[in-house]
């Protein structure tokens, strides 16, 4: 595991670059609103002078702008090639600041069963968390959690809106 | 649960009841708004008189007395018959108010003008120990004869199982079916709007009253069932930040994980004897159905073994197989197996997709949710043959069976908002008909007929 975290660390600065210089996906969705149950909100709405702590959720949401959230289709939890530029940048923040830990949320849209829902939000986070895994996040710094249809981040009930909700979330676990 | 007691009914001579009290029967129903047109089916007038009593006295069932009782107990049977689209009944605000003496001896004549085919009477009275003696009568008017009686002894709390026991009584005696109304249904209750939505569970009776509120609603709670015999209800909670299934007493209030796993687990089913609890789990992603002792001891079955999501789960009622959904084809579609994992096939054939299945407590038919653009409540029959419709709407999702398997309740989403509610259905497609419940409503588990 050592050996491949290095490998990755490596790779990772490497990649870096080309994930900055990515353009962020079309629909920049906001800063997650949902947090896990047991991680307090850090203020990232709340205007102070300070710098947000790195590996705060404030400091990695402005750091991903955008990348925190990875997109599916429907009834989908493959990751393509967007989805794993997002990813690389997911673990390039965690590789550089060690102690942070995260929870990969998995999310469905309104449109299946809810039994089904929260299985197809297991199988998006632990696929999103899987990928980070794979880049050499130790899998103990990462928790999944599915949240099925139960928090959408887009309310309409239209094509635009699932899409937007289909989608897995990485989070900071506030420290 | 105090048990009903049956009493031989004795007839005594008493005092003339009081008039009738003030009553709207619109307060009675839990369920209202008539979707469908159901007049062909209403075809036996059935007139539901305030049921006597020998004396009129205090009862901590109703603060006007055993009279006032009387007259509301008539009118939950009034309630619970004109909602099922089999009868065309009267109430007891729209009818005379028959004598204590009269219970056992109708006043034919006053009852043959009022197109009234069947006459149900009945009394209430106070017994020294502090219970309830209700007494139901069915007579068919035409023929001036009783068609069949029954008792009860209640605390004076379940005064209304006993107005649902004759209503059972009434309705089993004219439409062949086994009862249903003395049952009760556990569901979420839904407030706030769409992307912060508080879910509590909740429990009422087959007709939403004694309504209650279980959880507070700090965390997400989804998907509850009923234990057989009511005594916990095993639901799905966020509590500690992690979708769990937790097995839930009602009279002590206490709660247990359904298993010891630091695996998310949903969407908890009851064997029909109770001894059983299926339970779905995903390890590393992938959800594979389980089933567990419910009393918590030995070690969890695993009933599935596939890569792809395999959720759910409704037993057959003699307990032999279950029905449940997998997308192993690529999409949710529905599957039979043995109730130990062995002969799974699958049995949906028919186009669109097939989620969360329910076997029909007559075992003749399964219940399902068809996504095929729209979702809508559909039946088929073990076999996957003769699939129905029952329900079209935009969202209509998660079929719960009426203890008799005549009637099917769902939730109905709205589009946009989201927000829902409890319906149901009946086995025709007939008699669609929204719950009325004190806030949004969805994920309805209709329980067994109480002992």
């Amino acid at each position: 595991m050592k050996k491949r975290n290095m490998i990755a660390l490596s790779l990772t600065s490497a990649l870096a670059l080309a994930a900055c210089s990515r353009t962020p996906p079309e629909s920049t969705p906001p800063v997650p609103q949902d947090v896990a149950t047991n991680t307090p909100t850090t203020g990232s709405t709340t205007p102070v002078s300070t710098v947000p702590l790195p590996g705060s959720q404030a400091h990695f949401a402005s750091a991903m702008m955008g990348a925190d959230t990875i997109l599916f289709d429907t009834d989908r939890f493959n990751i393509d090639s967007e989805d794993a530029a997002a990813l690389r940048r997911q673990a390039e923040y965690l590789l550089q600041y060690p102690t942070a830990t995260a929870t990969v949320e998995g999310h469905a849209d309104e449109r299946g069963t809810r039994d089904y829902n929260l299985a197809l939000g297991e199988r998006r986070a632990n696929a999103a968390k899987n990928y980070l895994v794979s880049l050499g996040v130790p899998e103990s710094r990462l928790r999944t959690v599915s949240y099925g249809e139960e928090r959408p981040r887009a309310t309409a009930s239209n094509e635009a809106a699932w899409a937007q909700n289909r989608r897995s979330v990485t989070v900071m676990i506030g420290r | 649960m105090k048990k009903l007691v049956f009493a031989a009914l004795f007839f005594v001579f008493g005092a003339v009841p009081a008039m009738a009290q003030e009553a709207d029967p619109d307060d009675e129903g839990g369920i209202s708004v008539v979707v469908t047109d159901d007049s062909a089916w209403q075809d036996i007038g059935i007139a539901i008189a305030s049921f006597a009593t020998n004396r009129d006295v205090a009862t901590p069932a109703n603060a006007n007395g055993t009279a006032a009782l009387g007259f509301e107990l008539a009118s939950v049977v009034y309630n619970d018959l004109r909602f099922n689209g089999l009868f065309r009944p009267v109430g007891p605000d729209a009818l005379p108010r028959p004598t204590y003496a009269q219970t056992t001896a109708p006043a034919w004549s006053t009852w043959s003008g009022r197109s009234a085919e069947m006459l149900v009477h009945g009394f209430v009275r106070a017994n020294d120990n502090g219970n309830l003696t209700v007494g139901c009568y069915l007579y068919d008017v035409v023929l001036q004869t009783e068609l069949v009686r029954e008792g009860w002894e209640v605390a004076p709390g379940e005064w209304r199982r006993a107005a649902h026991r004759c209503a059972d009584l009434v309705y089993s005696r004219l439409s062949g079916e086994s009862p249903f109304f003395d049952s009760r249904i556990a569901y979420i209750a839904e407030t706030g709007p769409k992307d912060n939505r508080v879910k509590r569970l909740a429990i009422m009776d087959s007709d939403g009253a004694n309504h209650r509120f279980i959880t507070n609603g700090q965390s997400t709670a989804l998907s509850p069932r009923y234990s057989p015999d009511y005594s916990r209800i095993a639901y799905l909670s966020y509590q500690d930040g992690n979708p769990r299934i937790y097995v839930y007493e009602i009279d002590s209030g206490r709660q247990t994980l359904v298993t010891e796993s630091s695996n998310p687990t949903f969407a908890p089913r009851w064997s029909p004897d109770g001894r059983y609890i299926l339970y779905s789990m995903a390890v590393a992603g992938n959800t594979d159905i389980y089933r567990i002792r419910a009393d918590g001891s030995g070690t969890p079955l695993r009933l599935t073994n596939q890569p792809s999501i395999e959720v759910g789960g409704s037993f057959s009622p003699d307990g032999s197989r279950i029905v449940f959904e997998s997308d192993q084809s690529g999409s949710q579609q529905c599957y039979v197996m043995d109730a130990d994992g062995t002969n799974q096939r699958r049995i949906s054939f028919f186009g669109g997709r097939c989620a969360s299945p329910e076997w029909s407590p007559r075992g003749d038919q399964i219940a399902f949710t068809h996504i095929a653009g729209n979702f809508r409540i559909a039946v088929m029959t073990p076999e996957g043959r003769n699939m129905r419709q029952l329900t079209d709407a935009w969202h209509d999702e998660g079929p719960s069976w009426a203890p008799n398997g005549r009637i099917i309740q769902f939730f109905r989403t709205e589009q946009g908002s989201g927000d829902s509610a409890i319906y149901q259905v009946d086995l025709t497609g007939e008699n669609e008909r929204r719950l009325r419940t004190p806030v949004g409503a969805s994920d309805p588990a209709w329980g067994p007929v109480l002992n």
